[in-house]
């Protein structure tokens, strides 16, 4: 045992030493082969991440939302249902909830907007999300103005600025008292945008947003669940189309290495030859070419990674966040938090290292059958 | 201590081009004796050398050795029949049996003088330390342990052959085979090389030279001479 | 059809191994046709390099074939979250016709492959390529059950839906439940318990008198494979019940999941490595009287015995432990 161990050492360290020997042609090969792994894990990374983050968001979600529909668009929803549904069996708590959209001309931003039923934030007064301060440049005790829908301005101290650690939703957040939140919108004071429900038991859900639809034709249950599903299928469709490019990009790769394993350079060729001559037998060669194949493909596997995981979860992704979040312009400094699990990794590993041993294998086996004593005559 | 009976080798058999290097050649090559092949270019002699040294198999023909130490392979009568193994077997056999100076001495370029001469053992899995030991010595006793470090590159020709020799020589082989070893060097240098063969042959090596150098097979070293023509032996073995 | 990187990812490698074996059972096929060891033609020589290339093909197999069984079942654990009802990878191969035909194959193929190079690796100890004929005619039986693989991998991801509602471990393990996955589930602990450790005894003492003796092995083949099965079962059985310590949860892939510790693969790792090297001993009886390999075979068959007996006894170590330091403890 130790010594096909001794020997695999040895060969090992020979396939290192050639392959420093062509310094130029394998650095040309190492950085095309890192590219794509660090395009492939960024975007695995990513996704996945994203994925994780929104699931965190959600999970503290009520289990089931009730909005109103009106010739198939959301309406408000009169408050006179939260009270119907509070009276059903199981619920534990219904929740009326006032949230919509900003959009702020002179800044050119969009916020989302949320009415907040605490005490502690008196009428005149918001907290604002991080990213938010930052477009609007104020700081604690400042003033905010909004512009109301009668054109009139609101004006807003900002109490304090959300930190929070799914910066994903809180980023963009204007956090208002209810009144305000009215004033600036101008909704009627009975209608809320929609309502929360609390169960005690979850499997009733469904059973509850039936009896909701029935009493209810034209309200629109929506199940925490179905929510999460949606989102996975939006980001896996997302990840799975770059994929399907990237997959591309990867057989483009891998008909490079072959074609580059396939046209050995005459010296190597002659190499193999000498090497055969003097005692090395077919599967040495063989063995030989195996390292050499995975000592590139673990290197550019390895260090593309690595690339990635700086790219993805300490500079935000620069390079996709456009194609894959699509949300607001205040994301760009959002940072993710750092996921890499053995689904991502063996994903990986199978798209980067597999193609590339697959397509060098035959070429590998051809020139490692030449016959030993054609390097007898050269 | 090597039977060669009846031996053909046709390249390209079956096909129009096909071409018979060595025609049924028969001789037996005795050990500790230096025995040199010579003929025109063309005859067959590197063809023959290969077949005997275990790199390439004939179409035809047997070839047996003696004396040859091989863990699991049949040998009736002390003798081994090589001509049907499988590749890996006979790597094995011309590892542990033959060393190999080649016309053009085959070294690696960019490679160092030292791992040039090592590279030989690397498949054997021997201990590493022990091998750089046993390559260092070489390389001493032929006065090239100052070019060791260096890649091959930059040596002359006198000294890429005692390179090549230290390279057959690392595994400890029991036989010799050279082909054309003075076709690259002065006739002083040749006479230096035939000396040193003449003390492989005292320590007890068995030799094989092909060669058309008059300096070579009319040497007092030679113990017997075939010669080779359009692939056949032909006259006598000269002794 | 669901757009997800790793079921796109396992396609291709699908059909990357099958075109392999496709080529490896083509050169295999030209073998067993025209094969002649007597003969020193270009042909024959030709034909000895092949059987390089196909051991090389066959190795590539089995490694894309082993990394691409972990990411399967990684990938249906991760997409338990799009069908109603599901928990866990458990609930997302039932989602569709086919899920658990691939997984199942897929672990057959591992095995066989590893059987397969195991042959491989005796041929080329003997002089006369002793097995040759057997192991390319097992080639060809391999290369249309990798096919199949590759075709009930298709058909299962084209045949997911996301609106589908599954059933899950919850039920599909369970006791109530009919079917091979429910009858494992309701044996009962100690039966399962004892099975296992009598079949892992019974390896033991065969493993023995093989080292010892030499004979035996066919016993030792048979033995392999059973506790490859009894392991495996037991999982559902008992080890699964200890390891989540509920009584009633009998699924074989929450085990893979971070909240026990990865423990999954090392139970998993060990069954398949110690069902190779065992069903590889086996294999090789058949061979044992070859005069070219009566030198290197009883070595090989040696190792090969001593690493089934340290895969199958690691797992039975981390079973003990598992059952050992659970909280839970069944009734009499
Ligand atoms: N692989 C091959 N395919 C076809 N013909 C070959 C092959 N190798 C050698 N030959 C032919 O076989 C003949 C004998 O070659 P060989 O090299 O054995 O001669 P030689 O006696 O060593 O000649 P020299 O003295 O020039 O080295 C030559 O005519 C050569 O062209
Ligand atoms: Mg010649």
């Amino acid at each position: 045992m130790p010594g096909t161990l001794r020997r695999t050492r040895s060969i090992l360290d020979f396939a290192l030493a050639s392959l420093l020997r062509r310094k130029g042609r394998n650095a040309a090969l190492l950085g095309v082969y890192t590219l794509v792994v660090f395009v492939a894990a960024s975007l695995v990374f990513f996704t996945q991440a994203v994925k994780r983050e929104a699931h965190q968001v959600l999970a503290d979600a009520p289990g089931l939302v009730v909005q109103r529909t009106l010739a198939g668009r959301q309406d408000l929803v009169p408050l006179a249902w939260a009270d119907w549904v509070r009276g059903l069996r199981g619920v534990r708590s219904v929740r009326p909830r006032w949230w919509g959209y900003y959009y702020d001309g002179a800044f050119g931003a969009n916020f989302t907007v949320q009415a907040s039923e605490d005490a502690a934030l008196p009428a005149g007064s918001a907290r604002i999300g991080a990213g938010a301060a930052r477009i609007l440049r104020v700081k604690e005790g400042d003033l905010i103005t909004l512009r109301g829908h009668d054109n009139l301005p609101l004006l807003l101290t900002v109490q304090g600025i959300l930190s929070s650690d799914s910066e994903l939703v809180a980023s963009d957040l204007l956090l208002l008292p209810r009144e305000d939140f009215q004033t600036l919108f101008g909704l009627p004071p009975d209608q809320a945008t929609d309502l929360a429900v609390d169960v005690a038991n979850p499997r009733e859900l469904p059973t509850l947003a039936a009896k909701i639809a029935e009493r209810y034709p034209e309200a629109r249950p929506i199940l925490h669940s179905e929510i999460l599903r949606t989102y996975d299928a939006i980001f896996d469709w997302r990840g799975g189309l770059l994929v399907a490019v990237l997959m591309i990009a990867v057989l483009c790769f891998a008909i490079f290495a072959w074609d580059r394993a396939a046209g050995l350079s005459a010296e190597e060729r002659r190499e193999i030859g000498i090497l055969k001559s003097i005692g090395w037998e077919t599967s040495d060669v063989l063995l030989l070419k195996l390292l050499e194949g995975l000592a590139v493909s673990l290197t550019a596997f390895l260090s593309g990674c690595v690339l990635a995981y700086g790219h993805v979860f300490l500079f935000s992704a620069p390079l996709f966040e456009g194609a894959l979040k699509g949300w607001s312009v205040l994301y760009p400094r959002y940072r993710l938090v750092p996921v890499v699990d053995g689904y991502q990794l063996s994903l990986l590993f199978l798209l980067a290292v597999v193609p590339y041993t697959a397509a060098t294998l035959i070429p590998g086996w051809r020139a490692a059958t030449v016959d030993p004593d054609a390097a007898m005559r050269s | 201590m090597i039977e060669v009976a009846n031996v053909t080798k046709t390249y390209h058999a079956g096909r129009p081009n096909a071409y018979t290097a060595v025609d049924g050649v028969s001789l037996a090559i005795e050990r500790g004796r230096l025995t040199v092949l010579k003929g025109p270019s063309g005859s067959g002699k590197t063809t023959l050398l290969s077949l005997v040294g275990c790199m390439a198999r004939p179409s035809s023909g047997r070839i047996h050795l003696r004396g040859v130490k091989a863990a699991g392979l049949p040998a009736a009568g002390g003798a081994l029949e090589i001509t049907s193994l499988p590749e890996r077997f006979l790597t094995e056999i011309r590892r542990a049996t033959f060393g190999f100076i080649f016309q053009h001495f085959n070294l690696i370029k960019g490679v160092s003088t030292l791992e040039n001469v090592m590279l030989p053992a690397y498949p054997l899995g021997g201990d590493p330390a022990a091998l750089r030991r046993r390559a260092g010595e070489l390389l001493e006793r032929f006065g090239l342990s100052r070019h060791a470090r260096e890649p091959i590159d930059r040596l002359s020709g006198g000294e890429l052959q005692r390179v090549a020799i230290a390279r057959a020589l690392v595994n400890d082989p029991a036989v010799l085979i050279a082909d054309e070893p003075t076709a690259h060097l002065d006739s002083h240098l040749s006479e230096a090389f035939m000396a040193l063969m003449g003390t492989f042959k005292e320590g007890g090596r068995t030799l094989l030279i092909a060669s058309h150098d008059p300096l070579v097979y009319d040497s007092p070293l030679v113990d017997a001479t075939h010669e080779l023509r359009d692939g056949r032996l032909c006259g006598k073995a000269s002794a | 059809m669901i757009q997800q990187p790793g079921v796109l990812a396992l396609l291709a490698a699908s059909a990357l191994v099958a075109a392999f074996l496709a080529l490896a059972a083509g050169f295999g096929l030209r073998i067993l046709r025209r094969w002649d060891l007597r003969s020193g033609s270009d042909l024959q020589l030709a034909l000895e390099r092949e059987t390089y290339l196909v051991s090389t093909l066959v190795a590539f197999a089995l490694a894309a074939e082993v990394v691409s069984l972990f990411l399967f079942v990684f990938t249906a654990d991760g997409l338990h979250g799009r069908f109603a009802g599901a928990m866990c990878a458990a609930g997302t191969l039932n989602a569709a016709p086919g899920g658990y035909a691939t997984l199942l194959l897929k672990v057959a193929n591992c095995l066989l492959a590893g059987v397969w190079l195991i042959l491989n690796h005796a041929d080329t100890r003997g002089y006369d390529y002793p097995l040759i004929r057997a192991k390319y005619a097992f080639l060809l039986v391999l290369a249309p059950l990798v096919w199949v693989e590759a075709f009930l991998a298709f058909r299962y991801f084209t045949g997911l839906r996301a609106e589908v509602i599954t059933s899950c471990c919850g039920s599909l393990f369970s006791q109530g439940q009919g079917g091979l996955a429910g009858d494992l589930a309701a044996w009962p602990e100690r039966t399962a318990m004892a099975v296992l450790a009598a079949v892992l005894g019974a390896l033991f003492v065969a493993g023995g008198v093989l080292l010892r003796t030499g004979r035996g092995g066919y016993a030792f083949g048979l033995l392999s494979g059973l506790a490859f099965l009894a392991g495996t079962a037991s999982l559902v059985s008992f080890v699964s019940v200890y390891l989540y310590e509920l009584p009633t949860h009998h699924c074989p892939f929450c085990c893979l999941q971070a909240e026990y510790g990865h423990v999954g693969y090392l139970l998993y790792g060990t069954l398949l490595g110690g069902g190779i090297a065992g069903l590889g001993t086996g294999a090789l009886m058949p061979f044992r009287r070859r005069a070219s390999l009566a030198a290197a075979l009883p070595a090989l068959q040696r190792r090969l015995v001593l690493a089934a007996l340290l895969a199958f006894g690691l797992f039975a170590l981390v079973v003990a432990y598992q059952v050992a330091t659970s909280s839970l403890r069944l009734g009499p």
